[in-house]
């Protein structure tokens, strides 16, 4: 369990750029599969994995458009988005626990660089002076308000079980104990953290990502005045979003293959069991969507209430049974 | 102590250089003797704090009967450098800010006499100075209050409720040292201190409880609360600073001083009590401050909830100091003081800039706001600043206390006793939330006021503010930088301050370091590392975006449902966006909403004129203060009965009072 002091900083550093790296590519990859198997599910051929992709090759080189009276927060918006989402990717442990400042990579940090991304979004959609821009920024902004704290306490029931809310620490001491995964706590914990990832990346039932019907639309009615490379960086970012969300689930509940000494070949390894359980992660969800219809708008308050009820009986049971 | 007790005389000279004085140079002199009042006493605590020595000071002859007895120790020293550095940029705010009845005489020196009492109740160490300088305090802020009340009547009734609530706070507060002070045959805390362990437990609680009453009053604490987000709005806009950043925290400063230094830790259960309230306040201040629309009573809402979370933290301290884990009861009472630090410095600069929004509009209302980025350029950037250290984003002093606090409340959980955990529990629940709804809150207030289109041709035309007033908000933003990019230079005066408050000596939980850095559990938070990622990575996105994105931007019509124009009335205002959220909480703000439809004559199926109106009243001021105020009321009238204006009646109640009084003697 010497945690910190042995990563070499070079090795650490690395880690932080293949863990970028990969959610910078994974992340508009695993939209793609995600839309691919909905498509399969639903009887359609579907377009290729790789679309996302290509629409944000295309994306890149188009005009820039602003809207009339925005001002520079609509530029600088999916700056702030891309780098905060970045920030959290390098320090969260997702390849390997020994991530750039793997001192630092605590769970409180990482759901506050979450927040700042939604804040910089929810900022744009008020920037362009439109009733859409309105409407999609206090949506999201209600729906992240509730979600993020239902996550934090969520992780707060690990954090009591590790003694630490350092996420390394906490995945590193699953690993050490495995019997851990089975608990009452870990299992109440998982379903809340998993209602708060749907409706944090915008999944159904939460919200429909393909949708542009104005009475149901939030991320896409926040982003709606986007067009161009602006619109390409608010793609990355919220695909590498989803990927960091869902490969955070993947380690601190199916933590094994995450690289937990410095070696090269650990860190391939840990990599590719990344992509692998980031991947049986985004298939469940996707045949999850499939099946579930959009909750109405006012009825996402009472599931995220009820992951938020979940996380408090986790930490409850897991003071109740140390 | 000199420089101490020079700046409290250049304050007293500056109120009455007030009275003096005529015109401009009233204002301008006045300001600059505060300046240099603030100055001084900001480099007598910062002495203090270095040192680790306490200094005192002892008249007999300043205050009949009594004396005067002043120490400054570093607990004190910490609350006098935040009076201090809100007060500096208060009176160089003033100079521009000043104008018809906030540049009066009376207005000018109450507010040196306000800046004087609150330099003077944390170096007070007598119950006598204490309660010269509290209820003086309590009458210069009231008559701030009233500053403008020929243009704002509110402003009586928010002077009138302050007054009763303040004045009722004072009496228990006195009740509580009266308790203190009697076995101990003096009134100097020192004194108050040493015989407090031999009064019995439940003279001690009385004495804790009575004082916690006023004190969490003053400190905003829900539910007596009502008076904050009245009074904090209706006062010129540099008082609301000083009294949000600085009077509010005093309260806190109570709490600590009385139930830790003078009451010794105390049981349990009062920390419990500290906690609960702690909870309440900062769930329902952050909850009424995402439905406030007037951005001054969002912000007094605000400094509720932070309140709150400072209350969390000593609270959690003083739980844990009881069940005797030291190290971290030391931790959460640091994370306490980092908190009231950082919210004096982010919440008065909201302050100033929400007056410097109000003399560039003519209006507080957020829903005539909008498009202001383009106007007031300066004031935005620092309003972001300030909001970004509210909402606790990385790299901003807010963020750095509340990592501090979590970890505090964290660390609680080593305590096996279930009391504790549960108050552990629900602080995390409480903190969470609070986290969630602040950021709505002020996406709204920032969003709503500087983005969009102007919702009025007052925000369309606003200009900025004399440079005084810049100035002043902007010294006020450097401490949300820097202790969000160096929390850690600022935790050894904390650790000295937090020995001092509690009563024993802990090491510091915290290495030495700039950033934050847990000894105990493994874990830290490093913002200038943070930092450098980020930046590595705007280069890196800087660099590739230079290589295959256009520059030139074209300006394009944003789309409008096929309409032809889009008008600002089409965009959402601070009502709407709260709107969602204001469902989901329906049953604890019980919105009263009103739509009133007249229907054309031809058909029902066409209106001609629509009008709502949403207001969110204070639950708790409707639910328990109105139905008490309405039994007081009755029963004033039921007593009236009794005098009907007849002089016989009256002189044969006095014969009866007279024969009561003396069958009770014999």
């Amino acid at each position: 369990m010497t945690l910190f002091a042995t990563a070499p900083l070079a090795y650490s550093i690395g880690t932080s750029f293949l863990q970028v790296a990969l959610l910078a590519l994974g992340g508009p990859l695993l939209l793609g599969l995600m839309d691919k198997l909905r498509a399969r599910a639903e009887g359609r051929r579907g377009a290729s994995v790789l679309q996302p992709l290509r629409d944000i090759r295309k994306l890149m080189t188009k005009e820039r458009l602003h809207a009339h009276f925005s001002s520079a927060v609509l530029p600088l918006a999916p700056i702030v988005l891309l780098v905060a989402t970045v920030v959290a990717t390098a320090i969260t442990p997702l390849a390997s626990t020994q991530p750039t400042l793997a001192p630092s990579a605590d769970i409180y940090v990482i759901v506050y660089l979450l927040l700042t991304g939604s804040i910089a979004l929810a900022l744009a959609g008020l920037d362009t002076g439109t009733a859409f821009g309105g409407m999609g920024s206090s949506r999201a902004m209600t729906i992240s308000a509730l979600a993020e704290p239902a996550l934090l306490v969520a992780v707060l029931a690990l954090s009591i079980q590790a003694r630490t809310s350092n996420v390394p620490a906490i995945i590193s001491r699953t690993l050490s104990h495995p019997t851990m995964l089975s608990s009452p706590t870990r299992l109440l914990a998982l379903v809340a953290i998993l209602i708060v990832v749907i409706a944090e990346t915008g999944r159904l039932p939460v919200d429909n990502p393909s949708t542009h019907l104005e009475l149901t639309m939030i991320h896409e009615a926040m982003i709606l005045e986007y067009a161009g490379p602006e619109l390409g960086l608010v793609t990355v970012a919220s695909a590498m979003r989803l990927a960091l969300l869902f490969a955070l689930v993947a380690n601190l509940f199916i933590p094994w293959g995450i690289a937990t000494n410095s070696s090269l070949g650990s860190l391939a390894m840990g990599s590719l069991w990344l992509v692998i359980k980031t991947s049986v992660i985004a298939v469940g969800v996707s045949f999850m969507e499939v099946h579930r219809a959009k909750l109405r708008l006012f009825r996402v308050p009472e599931l995220l209430a009820g992951g938020f009820v979940l996380s408090v009986l986790a930490v409850v049971t897991g003071l109740v049974t140390r | 102590m000199d420089i101490a007790l020079v700046s409290l005389a250049l304050s007293l000279l500056g109120a009455l250089a007030a009275l003096i004085l005529k015109g401009q140079a009233r204002v301008i002199t006045t300001a600059l003797i505060g300046v240099a009042a603030c100055l001084g006493a900001f480099g007598a605590a910062i002495g203090v704090l270095t040192s680790g020595q306490s200094v005192s000071f002892h008249s007999a002859l300043l205050l009949p009967l009594s004396g005067v007895d002043l120490t400054l120790d570093p607990l004190g020293a910490i609350f006098v450098a935040v009076t201090s550095l809100v007060g500096v940029a208060s009176c160089i705010y003033y100079i521009g800010y000043a104008r018809g009845e906030s540049g009066s005489r009376l207005t000018m020196s109450m507010f040196m006499l306000f800046l004087f009492s609150l330099l003077l109740v944390p170096m007070s160490s007598s119950v006598m100075t204490w309660m010269f300088a509290w209820e003086l305090m309590a009458l210069s802020s009231m008559l701030l209050i009233t500053t403008e009340h020929r243009h704002h009547t509110a402003a009586r009734q928010a002077a009138l409720w302050y007054g009763v609530m303040t004045q009722l706070g004072a009496a228990s507060i006195l009740l509580g040292f009266l308790i203190m002070a009697a076995p101990a045959h003096g009134q100097t805390f020192s004194l108050l201190e040493l015989h407090a362990s031999g009064l019995s437990s439940l003279e001690r609680s009385a004495a804790f409880v009575l004082c916690l009453i006023g004190f969490s009053s003053k400190a905003g604490a829900v539910p007596l609360h009502v008076w904050l987000p009245k009074a904090h709005p209706e006062a010129p806009s540099p008082i609301s600073a000083l009294m949000s950043g600085s009077m509010v925290a005093l309260g806190i400063y109570g709490i600590i001083r009385v139930g830790e230094t003078l009451l010794g830790g105390g049981a349990l259960w009062w920390w419990m009590v500290v906690s609960s309230l702690g909870v309440m306040s900062a769930l329902f201040g952050a909850l009424h401050a995402t439905t406030s629309t007037d951005i001054k009573r969002l912000l007094a809402y605000s400094t509720i909830d932070v309140m709150g979370l400072v209350l969390l933290g000593v609270g959690a301290a003083g739980a844990l100091a009881v069940t005797g884990h030291h190290e971290v009861a030391h931790l959460a009472m640091v994370a306490a003081l980092l908190l009231i630090v950082a919210h004096s410095a982010f919440k008065g600069c909201l302050f100033l800039a929400a007056g410097a929004i109000e003399r560039s509009t003519g209006t507080r209302n957020l829903d005539q706001l909008g498009g202001l980025l383009s106007r007031i350029p300066f004031t935005a950037l620092l309003f972001a600043v300030a909001t970004l250290s509210v909402m606790a984003i990385p790299l901003f002093s807010g963020f750095s206390s509340e990592w501090l606090l979590f970890e505090g409340l964290l660390g609680g959980f080593v305590s096996h006793n279930s009391a504790t955990s549960i108050a552990m529990l629900v602080s995390v629940i409480a903190l969470a939330l609070t986290g969630g709804l602040t950021a709505i809150a002020f996406v709204k207030a920032f969003g709503i006021a500087f983005l969009g289109q102007p919702r009025s041709i007052n925000a369309a035309e606003a200009m900025e503010v004399a440079p005084s007033m810049r100035v002043a908000m902007f010294i006020l933003c450097v401490p949300s930088l820097v202790l969000g990019l160096a929390p850690g230079s600022v935790l050894p005066l904390l650790n000295r301050a937090s020995n001092t408050g509690l009563h024993f000596h802990s090491s510091s939980p915290l290495a030495r370091s700039t950033s934050l850095i847990l000894l105990s559990s493994r874990g830290s938070m490093e913002p200038l590392l943070i930092l450098g990622i980020a930046l590595t990575t705007s280069l890196a996105l800087w660099g590739v975006l230079a290589k295959i994105a256009r520059r030139d931007v074209r300006r394009v019509a944003s789309w409008s449902s096929g309409r032809d124009v889009l008008t600002p009335r089409m965009q959402y205002t601070a009502t709407s966006f709260a709107e969602p959220l204001q469902r989901v909480f329906v049953d604890v703000l019980r919105p009263d909403n009103d739509l009133d439809v007249t229907h054309e004559s031809e058909s029902r199926y066409y209106e001609q004129h629509l009008a709502f109106l949403n207001r969110v009243d204070d639950t708790i001021e409707s639910s328990i203060y109105q139905p008490l105020i309405n039994a007081v009321r009755r029963a004033g009238t039921t007593a009236l009965r009794v005098q009907n204006g007849s002089i016989h009646r009256y002189l044969a109640l006095g014969f009866i009072a007279l024969l009561v009084v003396l069958v009770v003697l014999a």
